[in-house]
């Protein structure tokens, strides 16, 4: 098992990479960074690749494969050791998170080609796959920790990767800042978990929890405490509602960032962490029933929003926000396999979407504002039939990857142990509002006359090293979901059941994997079952989307305007986002920012804290100035002073201490 | 035999002690410092020598040999300071070599 033993080396890869460009690639040419960039990154793929072969070749008994390398800290019975660990789970996590790393790192050389800070860029790359890697290898959950905040400080310093631009600093402060706030939530339910269980490895948690009674489906209860608080960090992390703000401004940063950081891996870590820590959450019921809330309301808000958003990142953006409400749905409803499905197929649709829209923005010099576009078909076919099987994908027609995953959602949140008939309607509703608003953006950017200036703008398709990763890409985006192709004839689902040990080790219920493979020796014929599956209410309503979009901005271009004239309050306050930045500006950063100026700027600290230090400090130098008149440059009066000393002296031992025998 | 009492030793090493200080004191001239001092330390190097007497020790009597070589090497290095403020200042007036001051 050579990797396996050595599993540190495929997080040790991406490090090297990023300390090697980042501190000495500044003199390099583009060539020698590209190398070690893409290098670094295939070698991490190669080897988590091998690991995976290896992986599968474990007995059962092995399985988690856990490996301690050192103990990390040590404080009394709290003991923490860089211990990695590699099972179901990460197996997916590993190829998702190198395999999309190194496609963007590969599309990264051709759109990043002209910018300064070249080397940076890449280094800050690399190191956001070395802490995503850390993230999902971690063996507990501070080392897990480590991963999360490392991939925020990435993001931060990407999403600002052009820091002379003012919106860019805001962005990657908001970012930072944001999900700061769910970290806290993180912390504390890291604190809560240890003094419950005297341990923060997986393994040991889980086999306590596994003996611990199911919680009421009330709040209280430990479980139900420790759940909520890990899963505020997710809402942080993963921007579902409300701490989502920031991802939306996030769009600031490069396009490859938006696709690998802010689509594809890191705004999954939410998610990831969720469907590890299921054993907790599947004894929570009440924690449970919020991750499910949370997720439905996201998925179906942030699609409301994503409706009318004219910019093409924007678009994409709030269509994250909602897809990752989907994942969250698809977890609160016990269907784990189903929502890390979904974050493995998101992951290649949604980055695809991003990377091709970088394509877009590239062809089109810069502009984001699909007004501006229209007609691209023809002009860069590469870049339109990629994003168009993306599309298909995200919007969850038959055949293509998003189907089978949000169909297994969706069945879910109508049908599973923690079925839920409101959150399957808002789902379902989402779902007709994503495939409209990913087929306007179709319409709108290549279809239809061209409505940018053709002398100004010379529209052109990407270099290879660009429309490559797209192409595989699109690739995965089509066959990447028949791993569950026999779900849809009544068998099991190939992924659920890859991932079903990770689920149903410490399962209070059966999840619905084994609920499936139960049910299908019982169930109708497999051809009725294809025929519900492909006829089933989430294909008509993602058709319906496809057709209404199809009305709008092809058959009559009109309807739209006249529609936004008609119910004007409605549109204007879906366009500006509910005004939720408003209102979070003025009821928290306003107030924050006037008790920062007022109180602890003018008054705590240029009062009380500047006031002491000074105050010290003042005293000091003025009783030294009188204490200086003694240095007089006399030595008769030195001699004096020396004298009065020793008589004082002698005055002390004789008289009152009493040495006198 | 009479044996003068210890206590005389302490008293004239007091007397000479005492007067070290004053000529320390109130003399102005380096020289006469310098002879003060040596007149301090010979007083002390009395009250050793007057107590290894009377307590029959070899202690006191090692002490004052160590005064005396820490003296001959005082007046050494303090003899060749004064002959080099001398040449520098033309006076050897303590109250003018006053410059180390704050």
């Amino acid at each position: 098992m050579p990797i396996l033993d050595h599993l540190w080396i495929i997080i040790a890869l991406p490090l090297l990479g990023a300390a090697l460009n980042g501190l000495l690639g500044k003199n390099w040419s583009k060539p020698v960074v590209n190398s070690i960039g893409i290098g670094s990154i295939s070698l991490a793929f190669l080897s988590a690749m091998e690991a995976v072969r290896e992986f599968t070749q474990l007995s059962p008994e092995q399985i988690p494969w856990i490996r301690n390398y050192f103990t990390w800290i040590t404080a009394g019975i709290f003991k923490v050791d860089f211990s990695l660990q590699v099972d179901q789970l990460t197996v997916v996590m590993l190829f998702v998170v190198t395999f999309v790393s190194l496609l963007v790192h590969i599309y990264s050389t051709g759109y990043m080609a002209h910018e300064e800070g070249y080397y940076r860029f890449f280094s800050y790359l690399n190191l956001f796959v070395f802490f995503m890697l850390t993230l999902v290898l971690a063996s507990n959950v501070v080392l897990m920790f480590v991963g999360w905040e490392g991939v925020g400080l990435c993001s931060y310093l990407l999403v600002g990767f052009w820091f002379l631009k003012q919106s860019a600093i805001s962005a990657g402060k908001k970012a930072f800042i944001t999900t700061r706030i769910g970290d806290l939530g993180f912390t504390i339910g890291i604190l809560l978990l240890f003094w419950t269980f005297k341990s923060v490895d997986f393994v040991n948690v889980f086999k306590q929890a596994a003996n611990m009674p199911m919680e009421g489906s009330g709040p209280g209860g430990v479980l139900t405490g420790i759940c909520l608080l890990l899963f505020i960090g997710a809402i942080g992390k993963s921007a579902q509602i409300p701490l989502y703000v920031w991802l939306p401004d996030a769009m600031e940063g490069p396009t490859p960032v938006s696709a690998l950081i802010h689509a594809a891996t890191m705004v999954t870590a939410g998610v990831y962490m969720v469907a590890r820590m299921n054993p907790l959450f599947s004894r929570a019921p009440f924690a449970m029933f919020i991750v499910a809330l949370i997720g439905a309301l996201t998925a179906f808000f942030a699609a409301t929003i994503g409706l009318v958003q004219t910019d093409i990142k924007k678009v994409l953006a709030y269509s994250t926000v909602s897809q990752l409400g989907y994942m969250f749905l698809g977890l609160g409803v016990g269907a784990y396999a189903a929502g890390v499905f979904h974050l493995m197929t998101h992951a290649f649709f949604k980055g695809l979407l991003f990377l091709a829209a970088g394509s877009v923005i590239h062809a089109m010099g810069g502009d984001q504002e699909m007004p501006h576009m229209g007609g691209l078909r023809s002009k860069i076919p590469i870049t339109f039939w990629c994003m168009f099987i993306a599309t298909l994908a995200i919007a969850g027609i038959p055949g293509f990857a998003g189907f089978f995953s949000k169909d297994e959602i969706l069945e879910a949140a109508a049908s599973g142990p923690h079925a839920n008939l409101w959150f399957y309607w808002l789902g379902l509703i989402g779902a007709g509002f994503t495939s409209f608003y990913m087929f306007r953006l179709i319409f709108l950017t290549f279809f239809g006359a061209p409505r940018y200036d053709e002398h100004k703008v010379h529209v052109h398709e990407s270099p290879y090293n660009m429309t490559i990763p797209l192409m595989f890409l699109a690739f995965l985006s089509t066959v990447g979901g028949w791993v569950a192709a026999p779900h849809l004839v009544g068998g099991t689902d190939y992924l659920a059941k890859f991932l079903s040990p990770v689920f149903d080790a410490y399962a209070v219920t059966p999840t619905v994997a084994s609920e499936a493979a139960r049910t299908s020796e019982v169930a109708g014929s497999p051809l009725m079952d294809l025929v519900h599956a492909l006829t089933g209410m989430p294909v008509i309503i993602a058709l319906l989307g496809l057709l209404i979009a199809w009305w709008f901005y092809i058959k009559s271009p009109e309807t739209p305007k006249k529609l936004a004239q008609s119910v004007r309050w409605l549109y204007t306050l879906v366009l500006h986002k509910y005004y939720i930045d408003e209102v979070y500006n003025a009821v928290i950063v306003q107030p924050l920012l006037w008790i920062s100026t007022n109180v602890l700027w003018k008054v705590i600290d240029e009062g009380a804290i500047d006031g002491t230090v000074n105050g010290v400090g003042r005293g000091m130098r003025e009783s030294g100035g009188q204490l200086r008149e003694i240095q007089s440059g006399n030595a008769r009066s030195y001699a004096t002073w020396v004298v009065i000393g020793a008589a004082g002296v002698t005055v002390l031992m004789l008289g009152i201490w009493g040495m006198v025998r | 035999m009479n044996i003068v009492p210890v206590s005389y030793y302490l008293v004239l090493s007091a007397i000479l002690f005492g007067l070290g200080i004053v000529a320390f004191v109130f003399k102005r001239n380096i020289i006469t410092l310098f002879m003060a001092i040596e007149l301090m330390l010979n007083a002390v190097n009395l009250a050793f020598v007057a107590f290894a007497r009377a307590h029959n020790q070899l202690d006191g009597l090692v002490f004052v040999f160590f005064v005396i070589v820490v003296a001959a090497a005082e007046a050494a290095v303090g003899l060749a300071i004064v002959i080099t403020v001398y040449q520098n200042r033309q006076t050897l007036n303590i109250e003018r070599i006053n410059l180390l001051k704050f």
